[in-house]
């Protein structure tokens, strides 16, 4: 995901060209891999369990959160797959824990194509050593935040066909993205270069207004503090992202709400979990 | 017991027994319900209870086994890290579900062979579930590792490929690099520096930036290198020599810049050099040829005024300076009989003179277009060292020059200033040598002059008095005072000279020996005669109708230009018409030059106010040299002996015989030819009383009357004195 660009002071605008690797640092954790550990993964270090343990400290339910959002991704790209959907662009997709968007969409549909897409080098180095041999599956190391660096890229667009539709995917990385760096442009960047017919998935942390309470917010600020800044959106806001895409059935939703699987899956989607869903179509 | 019983009664019965499958599909619904949440499977809950149903039959399977063996649970074990029930609560609610629910489920709560079966089975579930976990972990972590060594290798070799990029920039540059370090040791320089400067890198490595010092180095060069070295200014651009390896001279731009450390402090020092000798050199070459003078290789205005500047700009206190201003005689009449071309060589052949006779340090000379030639002198010690310059000069330039066949006599007229660079300015030193070179032209050429501030203020003077002439007739300035001529014989006034005066705002009452000369330059000298005339003539009017037959004539002056007026006789007439004065109460007075020098036009009109009734007056008669032969055809009347020749006659007790012969026989002269004479200058009453000797018809001078206002005259005519 993004760790990575976290690392850099933007105060001094130190901004590293292109080429440049960035550095490589065990000591700071990274959101793929706390992510990991928080699915139950072992793709992690000391550093990256610490923050996590820190986090489950203050709000426990963040582990069920990330299941949720782990979820959701393999309920959407199920839909998808049935929708017709055969290419994804999983932007922001981390490391490759069990349940990939390519394992659950090849089951379904042995054709599906897979670009992954993060900032983090040692989760694309891990899920490039993962994908080897695949070749329906390329991963891109870049910043999700600059959409034309993306799609010029060759990992996407010898994979992709843009005259196929698509489904974009942003599991769990727009809080990660304050107002400032315009989500809804570079959203727009990616949009523009979909066909009709193509898809947006997107689940997101957030509650309605008045609904943080004093251990969200200390979680939050232990997130923060260590790994990277999250800007928390109500359902209006997350609803605004759609722009250029009409929802499906069942709308913006709370992460466990968006078709669950059985009766048992809802169990846990009380109307307050702290995240939303929603996948929209593009016309 | 009962139930213990009763296990041991179907000891042997299938595990497919479907009430005890039931019992197990039961309990697998609990075990889903129980692990759920406990970790991430990519599964739906249906899946997962699907999967746990396997196992739960894979177990109760194991638990009823013959031979019984735990093989099995861990196997289960194994199978639920596999599905990644990786959670860590996973076991643990497994194993206590296991525990409390599930012989229970199967209807065998109270056997204790197979609570024994059970237990051993959960243990070797949970050491399979351990193993499993342990690999899966190590795994991961491998994994994750591998990637990061992965990462780094990525990294690395993008470090590599981005040094070998710029490694490859350095080498190829075309312009120079050069990296140091902060005190100035050379690190590393590029092939394109080693090939400009001629070192190879280890030679160059040899230096510090200091030893590059060139001694033609602006003095910002290595201020702004402290100012650099010293992390005060990130980079600076600057034009700088450099010595080669072979002695040769570079010329470069140089950027030098400052690359500083992680924490802001100076670390290296980069040098760009870009060789500009090629340009430098053109430059040099264009410079040159609008500094010169192509025909004759010498410095041309624009340099002899660029280092006239530069000798006023850093000059010390009592730096002296001097120019000679030169210019050929008559070279004008070289180039239009002998050409341009001829004109063109005698130029070069000068200029090789000139610059062969001056050379050395401090010495400039330059053409400054034309034939006019500027030589400066820097540093002298006074105006003999430029007077020596220009004698050499005129010396050197006495020798004839031969070109195509001609032997070329030429000579120059050279101005001369020299003074103390603190008194004056650039600008006044040429303005003033220009001046002098003049003034060696008027005196007659050949010759140098020295600038007089004396002569110049004059000049100044009578220029602005040229000047400001024209306004002061508009402005009657100008008046007119009246000296009366007398008839010795019986003291009567006979007639007065009219003579200009100029009540100058400025200087005062000047007479007219301080602007007629200048109003004949200018040609002012005709509409002020001509207003002296009417004025006069006016009087004259006034005279006859206040005194009728005692009034007197008037006499005017006529300058030379006036006498070739070709309005004149036209003027006078009608100034006499207007006036209504009879012709014979006018007399012109000429001076000898102005008759005698004259062509036949001027002549011509002598004649016609003669034959008018005009008189016709010599004035200053013999100071010039008359032509007396012809003085006899000419319309003349009267003569005027100058005053000069009245000297010896002034003394009371004694005469100048060679004076009294000269006025005797002037007078006998004029007498001869019909003619009055007038004597002027007459002051004592022995002149006049030995005028009356000789045989002189009239006088005039201060004995009589000095020049006054017309009134004077009317008080005269009325005898009042």
């Amino acid at each position: 995901m993004m760790g990575e660009r976290a690392d850099t002071n933007r105060g001094e605008q130190v901004e590293r060209p292109q080429w440049a690797p960035g550095d490589i640092d065990l000591e700071r954790p990274s959101v793929a891999r706390v992510w990991d550990y928080l699915l139950g993964g072992a793709h992690n270090f000391a550093a990256d369990r610490a923050v996590a343990e820190k986090t489950l400290e203050m709000m426990p339910e963040v582990r069920a959160g990330a299941l949720q959002h782990r979820a959701f991704l393999r309920r959407a790209v199920r839909y998808l797959v049935g929708r017709g959907v055969r290419q994804f662009l999983d932007l922001g997709s981390g490391i490759p824990t069990v349940g990939n968007v390519h394992e659950i969409a090849q089951a379904v549909q042995p054709a599906a194509k897979v670009v992954y897409v993060d900032l983090d080098p040692v989760a694309v180095a891990h899920s490039r050593s993962l994908l080897d041999g695949n070749e329906q599956v390329n991963v891109l190391q870049a910043d999700v935040r600059d959409p034309a660096s993306v799609l010029a890229s060759p990992e996407v667009n010898d994979l992709l066909d843009f005259d196929e539709p698509i489904a974009v995917l942003m599991i769990a990385v727009l809080h990660f993205v304050p107002d400032e760096e315009d989500p809804l442009g570079i959203l727009a960047g990616y949009r523009d270069r979909l066909v009709p017919g193509s898809f947006l998935a997107l689940s997101h942390a957030g509650f309605e207004a008045d609904e943080e309470t004093p251990e969200i917010r200390a979680a939050r600020r232990v997130y923060e503090r260590s790994v990277t800044r999250t800007t928390l959106r109500n359902s209006a806001e997350f609803t605004k992202l759609f722009e250029g895409f009409e929802l499906v059935e069942p709308g913006v939703v709370r992460l466990p709400a968006w078709r669950p699987e059985g009766p048992d899956d809802e169990g846990i989607a009380d109307r307050a979990f702290p995240g939303f869903a929603a996948v929209g179509r593009k016309a | 017991m009962t139930d213990r019983v009763d296990h041991r009664v179907r000891d042997d019965r299938s595990p497919l027994d479907p009430a005890v499958l039931a019992g197990a599909e039961s309990f697998a619904r609990s075990w889903a319900t129980a692990v759920i949440g406990s970790s991430y499977v990519p599964m739906t809950r249906a899946e997962v209870a699907q999967h746990l149903q396997d196992l739960t039959e894979m177990l109760v399977e194991a638990l009823y086994a013959s031979p019984f063996r735990t093989a099995p649970g861990y196997e289960i074990g194994s199978r639920l890290v596999d599905a990644h029930f990786t959670g860590t609560d996973t076991l643990g609610r497994t194993v206590q579900l296991l525990g409390d629910d599930l012989l229970g489920e199967l209807g065998a709560a109270g056997d204790e062979r197979l609570q024994s079966r059970l237990a051993a089975l959960q243990g070797a579930l949970s050491a399979g579930y351990a193993r499993a976990l342990r690999e899966r972990t190590l795994a991961e972590q491998e994994a994750i590792r591998a990637a990061v060594l992965d990462a780094r290798d990525q990294a690395e070799a993008m470090l590599r490929a981005s040094e070998a990029r710029f490694r490859a920039m350095f080498t190829e540059a075309a312009i120079g690099i050069g990296i140091a370090d902060i005190e100035g040791r050379i690190l590393d320089v590029n092939q394109a520096l080693q090939d400009m400067l001629g070192f190879s890198v280890e030679e160059m490595r040899q230096y510090n930036v200091r030893d590059l010092m060139h001694p033609e180095d602006a003095g910002s060069v290595w201020r702004l290198y402290d100012q650099l070295i010293a992390g005060e200014c990130d980079h600076y651009r600057a034009e700088k020599r450099f010595h080669r390896a072979d002695g040769e001279q570079v010329w470069t731009h140089l950027t030098l810049s400052l690359v500083r450390d992680d924490h802001g402090e100076p670390q290296y020092q980069v040098a760009m050099i870009e060789d500009v000798t090629d340009r430098h050199l053109l430059q040099n070459r264009l410079r040159y040829q609008a500094l010169h003078d192509p025909l004759t290789g010498l410095p041309n205005r624009a340099l002899f005024l660029e280092r006239l500047g530069r000798v006023f700009s850093n000059r010390a206190k009592h730096a002296r300076a001097g120019l000679c201003y030169l210019d050929l005689d008559g070279f004008k009449v070289i180039n239009d009989s002998l050409g341009h071309d001829t004109g063109d060589q005698l130029l070069v052949e000068v200029g090789r003179r000139l610059d062969h006779s001056v050379s050395g340090e401090g010495k400039l000379v330059a053409r400054m277009g034309g034939d006019e030639f500027v030589i400066l002198v820097e540093g002298s010690s006074g105006e003999q060292d430029i007077v020596d310059v220009a004698e050499r000069v005129l010396t050197e330039l006495e020798a004839p020059i031969r070109i195509a066949g001609h032997e070329l006599s030429v000579s120059a007229s050279i101005g001369i200033v020299e003074r103390q660079l603190s008194s004056t300015t650039s600008a006044d030193l040429m303005r003033d040598a220009d001046i002098t070179l003049y003034w060696a032209k008027a005196d007659g050429k050949a010759r140098w002059a020295l600038y007089d501030p004396e002569r110049n203020a004059r000049e100044v003077a009578r220029f602005t008095l040229s000047a400001t002439m024209p306004r002061a007739l508009e402005r009657g300035e100008f008046y007119v005072e009246y000296q009366p001529l007398v008839r010795l014989e019986d003291s009567t006034v006979t007639g007065v000279e009219a003579l200009v005066r100029w009540q100058h705002p400025e200087f005062g009452r000047l007479a007219p020996d301080r602007f007629i000369e200048l109003a004949e330059e200018t040609g002012l000298i005709v509409p002020l005669g001509r207003w002296v005339l009417r004025k006069a003539c006016e009087e004259a009017r006034r005279w006859l109708v206040e005194f009728g037959d005692a009034a007197p004539f008037v006499s005017v002056n006529l300058a030379v230009r006036q006498s070739r007026d070709p309005e004149l006789v036209r003027d006078v007439k009608r100034i006499l018409d207007e006036c209504a004065l009879p012709p014979h109460h006018l007399q012109l007075e000429l001076t000898e030059s102005a008759i005698m020098g004259t062509a036949d036009e001027p002549l011509e009109a002598l004649r016609a106010l003669c034959d008018m009734g005009v008189r016709i007056a010599i004035d200053d008669f013999g100071t010039g040299y008359s032509n007396l032969a012809y003085l006899k055809h000419l319309p003349v009347h009267e003569l005027k002996i100058a005053g000069s020749f009245m000297e010896g006659l002034r003394a009371e007790n004694e005469e100048d015989p060679v004076d009294s012969q000269i006025v005797a026989t002037l007078v006998q002269l004029a007498h001869a030819l019909s003619l009055g004479v007038t004597a002027e200058g007459v002051e004592t009453p022995a002149q006049a009383a030995r005028l009356l000797r000789l045989g002189c018809d009239t006088g005039q001078g201060w004995f009589f009357a000095r020049p006054g206002p017309p009134e004077n005259i009317d008080s005269l005519l009325r005898g009042d004195l």
